[in-house]
């Protein structure tokens, strides 16, 4: 089973996620609706997969990233974002992120990208 | 705006709903209104818009609907934080969807969300705004697009 952290600033998002990994693939070991309490939740729980969004207030996304794969750079990242551009998936790619969902999304959907994510 | 700009929100809009499950929206025809009697229901979520494209664009909705639509994506919890919250995701979600057309550039603000009176909602009075009706289930909405380029 692996650990997840679940990071946006959307209370229903952050439990829509946690409910589709209701099965014995992950345990959600943390929630975040920043990236700065990311951070923080990232150093006390150290999970092995990330789902994080993008525009969130104090800091986004996209920083988020660079600092979670400086502390951890085997650290498996999907990005769960309204910004559909290829530009931002590419970005978020770059920064270190393995895996882009655009939102909405399904419960199918995100399983399918969760399991993409941790088989790579 | 063109045609072409209103539908990228037009195309969003469907899109949300498509992702819930009560798919069966239907969205009218737009229509400009003036800025200084904007159209709102109970709650509202607003996007700020930068970047080559300046303004702001809104979802609002009467509380009834977004208390079916929580439902609908499957939150038991229909308290007052998560109608807000929801209002705000669902205007974040159209907006940040628009930039599949318009480009990175297309900067999107995180949603304000605010409850009641259209006179809350303040928008540059020498723009028009364009009016996308949205009907779900037996429930009228509508996104809201106040851009310049």
């Amino acid at each position: 089973m692996l650990s997840l952290m679940i990071v946006d600033d959307s209370n229903i998002i952050r439990r829509k996620i946690e409910r589709c990994n209701d099965t014995d693939k992950f345990r959600v070991v943390a929630a975040a609706a920043n990236g700065i309490d990311a951070i923080e939740l990232f150093k006390q729980t150290r999970p092995q997969v990330v789902t994080m969004d993008l525009t969130m207030p104090e800091m986004d996304g996209i920083a988020c990233i660079q600092q979670l794969i400086a502390l951890d750079a085997g650290l498996r990242i999907l990005v769960i974002s309204a910004l559909s551009d290829k530009a931002t998936g590419i970005d978020a790619l770059k920064k270190g992120a393995r895996g882009f969902l655009c939102k909405p999304f399904t419960d199918d959907q995100l399983l399918e990208a969760l399991t993409e994510l941790t088989e790579d | 705006m063109s045609q072409e700009t209103l539908q990228v929100f037009i195309d969003g809009v469907v899109r949300y709903f498509h992702h819930t499950n009560d798919k069966d929206v239907k969205v009218g025809t737009p229509y400009l209104v003036e800025n200084n009697n904007p159209a709102a229901y109970d709650v509202t979520g607003i996007i700020g818009i930068s970047g080559p494209y300046r303004g702001c664009v809104y979802f609002t909705a009467p509380r009834i609907l977004l208390k079916h639509l929580l439902l609908s994506i499957g939150e038991l919890d229909t308290s007052n934080e998560h109608i807000f919250d929801l209002v705000g995701e669902v205007a974040n979600t159209i907006s940040g969807n628009a930039r599949s057309r318009f480009g990175h550039e297309f900067m999107i603000s995180v949603p304000v969300m605010i409850e009641g009176a259209p006179n809350q909602i303040h928008l540059p009075a020498q723009m028009r705004s364009y009016v996308i009706p949205v009907y779900w289930k037996a429930y009228h909405a509508a996104v809201v697009i106040c851009l310049e380029q």
